[in-house]
């Protein structure tokens, strides 16, 4: 174990799986940080410090610096994934997703199917994601739904440095098409991380804590959300399962499903907007599945139905923070 | 320089009051007073300027994520400007846009922009309007030397050829997008070469001079008025501070904006042309200087007193009924 950060993770991650596989190639905007400037390349390393080191090491060939082209970065990725590469790929800030849209829904994903098996696509679309850094409408978003939502994407969501390492050694690896969502407020969020080879599995939960009253669901940021709602509470009694299910597809139904079994409550906290979203996904597969161990209605604490705010008062009323969800875990516990 | 003693006290003001609102913002930001992303406009005033002082309120500009300037020079209420910068609940966009989305459909600002190369598709529908309208309005897209190699923004610009609408693309060239140069990610000679290929008629200038800007774009939007269709230009600038605020700008050449701000600077070309020329002396504009730094102040006090949002107001605006 070494201590390290989220982002140093992401980044020896990267370093590593550069190193095994010389199919493994990085591009996006700024990730040599430098190209074409008097003081550059490798001035800078990702916006967020990410790629740093990789075009010291690697060099112009693997790790490539892309104009502002979204849509031209994830097609090209999914290209060159088809035609053998591993391309790990940087959209700067999820809410770009937008441009990239027909690559990720109609191209990568679907490429394995259309063609009867044939095809694999074993690209990675890194991407920073979430609200609280006041960074307002088209840049806190949190899109996890939507590209969980399309059949051929898998999606990541690691709310721990160990996680952000052990998932992205397996999105690397994986042979299908990854979104992996970077939460951009845990890239200075310290933890122990495995040393050399460490890969955590697509569609296996962490169980973040033990209880039994109630059980809570999250990924990314909200997880430490929940730890802390659900120890503010721990002095009155009440204990919570705590469910990271590290992936949001493939999902670890089973983990959530045992859980709720053995608590009969269930709350699902998510930073996006209510509808249509990953809380109400999940609060559909437990109503669905174990309906007769719930003593209390399935809840969800997540934004409204509006965007993100600019101004740090209304960005404080759009996300879920732990004394919102601990109000709703006294009201699931003390439901009669 | 053909230009009335009043237009050149505005043009002047104008231009100083981008510098000074932008200063301001460079030295609270450090303070932590002002939250979220805001990438400052200093050292292209002379386009944002040149170019909205040929335009009337009833034409139209998208901006983009370095917008304050586009913002002042389209004739945006500053103190307005400035508490919507605060987060304040009588910001411009009663706080919820902040820096990258301010936005003043009174004056024809169609909003700054969090997303490179989101405005030229949207001045094209602008400019759509305004020639189904028939009242020889037009619109405008300032864009970044980044921003030409978006998609959206080749398509709109085909689009607004095709259709023959009264669009204008300004690309401000200032040498980098964040920190990669213009020169890597844009393959082809210059944007302008590039434009031209779209079958649109297109210029390259001088973006530090503000008589250049002026009266380059006179032309273009003349011509866009009548009839013509789309036009572009693209500009040479520069930014005095970094990409975002906290930028360490390593990726600059080590004397690079040093030297800018000593030979580059389009307030001081602008101020000792018009001495040289006899048409305003240094105190006609260090009278404008006080009065703009004192606006600012003023802005400043009443952004830093006024009251922030109600948590209500998270919801509200979504939609126009629901
Ligand atoms: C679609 C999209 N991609 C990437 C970004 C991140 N980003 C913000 S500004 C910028 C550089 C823009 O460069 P340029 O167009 O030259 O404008 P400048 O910053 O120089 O004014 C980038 C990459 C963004 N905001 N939107
Ligand atoms: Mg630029």
């Amino acid at each position: 174990m070494a201590k390290m950060s989220y982002r140093e993770a992401l980044t020896e991650t990267l370093h590593q799986e550069m190193a095994n596989d010389e199919n493994v190639i990085v591009m996006g905007e700024d990730v040599v940080g430098g190209t074409g400037s008097p003081g550059g390349p490798e001035a800078i390393g990702g916006v967020f410090g990410v790629t740093g080191g990789l075009f010291g090491k690697f060099g112009a060939e693997r790790v490539i610096d892309m104009p502002i082209s979204e849509a031209g970065i994830a097609g090209t990725a999914a290209g060159a994934a088809l035609a053998g590469k591993r391309p790990v790929a940087e959209i700067m800030f999820a809410d770009f997703m937008g441009l990239c849209m027909d690559q990720l829904m109609n191209q990568a994903a679907k490429f394995r199917y259309m063609f009867g098996g044939k095809a694999t696509c074993p690209m990675v679309l890194r991407t920073s994601y979430g609200a609280g850094m006041q960074a307002a409408s088209q840049h806190s978003q949190s899109p996890h739904p939507m590209v969980t939502a399309i059949p051929g994407l898998k999606v990541a969501m690691p709310s721990t440095a160990a996680d952000a390492k052990g998932l992205l050694t397996t999105a690397i690896r994986d042979d299908d098409p990854v979104i992996f969502f970077e939460h951009k407020t845990l890239y200075g969020l310290q933890g122990e991380v495995p040393e050399g080879d460490y890969l955590v599995p697509f569609g296996k939960a962490r169980i973040v804590s033990e209880g039994n009253d109630c059980t809570l669901v999250a990924t990314g940021r909200m997880v430490s959300f929940c730890e802390d709602a659900a120890n503010a509470l721990s002095a009155d009694g009440i204990s919570c399962d705590i469910i990271d299910p590290r992936t949001t597809s493939p999902l670890d139904e089973d983990a959530i499903l045992d859980s709720v079994e053995k608590t009969g409550r269930l709350i699902v906290v998510d930073e996006t907007p209510p509808r249509c979203s990953f809380a109400a996904d999940i609060a559909a597969l437990a109503a669905s599945e174990v309906f007769s161990s719930l003593k209390a209605p399935i809840k969800t604490v997540t934004g409204p139905h509006s965007p993100v705010p600019f101004a740090k008062e209304l960005e404080a009323a759009f996300l879920p923070s732990p004394v919102k969800i601990k109000t709703v875990i006294e009201q699931t516990v003390n439901f009669s | 320089m053909q230009l009335a003693r009043e237009e050149l006290e505005q043009a002047y003001r104008q231009m100083k009051t981008i510098r000074e609102f932008e200063d301001h913002l460079h030295r609270e930001i450090a303070k932590g007073t002002i939250g979220g992303f805001t990438h400052l406009y200093g050292g292209q005033e002379a386009v944002a300027v040149g170019v909205c002082e040929n335009l009337r309120d009833t034409d139209y500009i998208t901006s983009t994520h370095r917008g304050h300037g586009h913002c002042i020079a389209k004739g945006c209420d500053v103190k307005g400007m400035m508490k919507e910068l605060y987060g304040r609940a009588d910001g411009l966009c009663k706080g919820k846009g902040g820096s990258m989305h301010v936005a003043d459909m009174d004056v024809g600002m169609l909003g700054a922009n969090g997303i490179v190369g989101g405005g030229p598709p949207l001045a094209t529908g602008a400019a759509l309007a305004a020639k189904l309208d028939g009242n020889g309005g037009v619109a405008l897209s300032f864009g970044g030397d980044g921003s030409c190699n978006q998609g959206p923004v080749f398509e709109s610009m085909n689009i607004a050829a095709i259709l023959n609408l009264p669009s204008i693309y300004v690309y401000e060239n200032n040498r980098y997008s964040e920190h990669t140069g213009a020169s890597y990610v844009i393959a082809s000679e210059s944007i302008a070469s590039r434009v031209e290929g779209f079958g649109i008629h297109t210029v390259k200038a001088n973006g530090f001079d503000f008589f250049e800007v002026h009266e380059v774009m006179k032309e273009l939007i003349a011509r866009c008025r009548e009839g013509n269709g789309p036009c572009a230009v693209e500009f040479e600038t520069t930014r005095f501070y970094g990409h975002f605020e906290g930028d360490p700008q390593n990726y600059r050449g080590p004397d690079e904006v040093k030297n800018d701000r000593e030979n580059n600077d389009c307030v001081k070309i602008f101020r000792s042309k018009v001495t040289e020329a006899g048409l305003l002396s240094d105190e006609d504009l260090d009278k404008i200087d006080n009065e703009v730094i004192s606006l600012i102040e003023t802005s400043a006090e009443e952004a830093a007193a006024a009251p922030v949002p109600s948590p209500e107001e998270v919801t509200t605006d979504v939609y126009v009924s629901y």
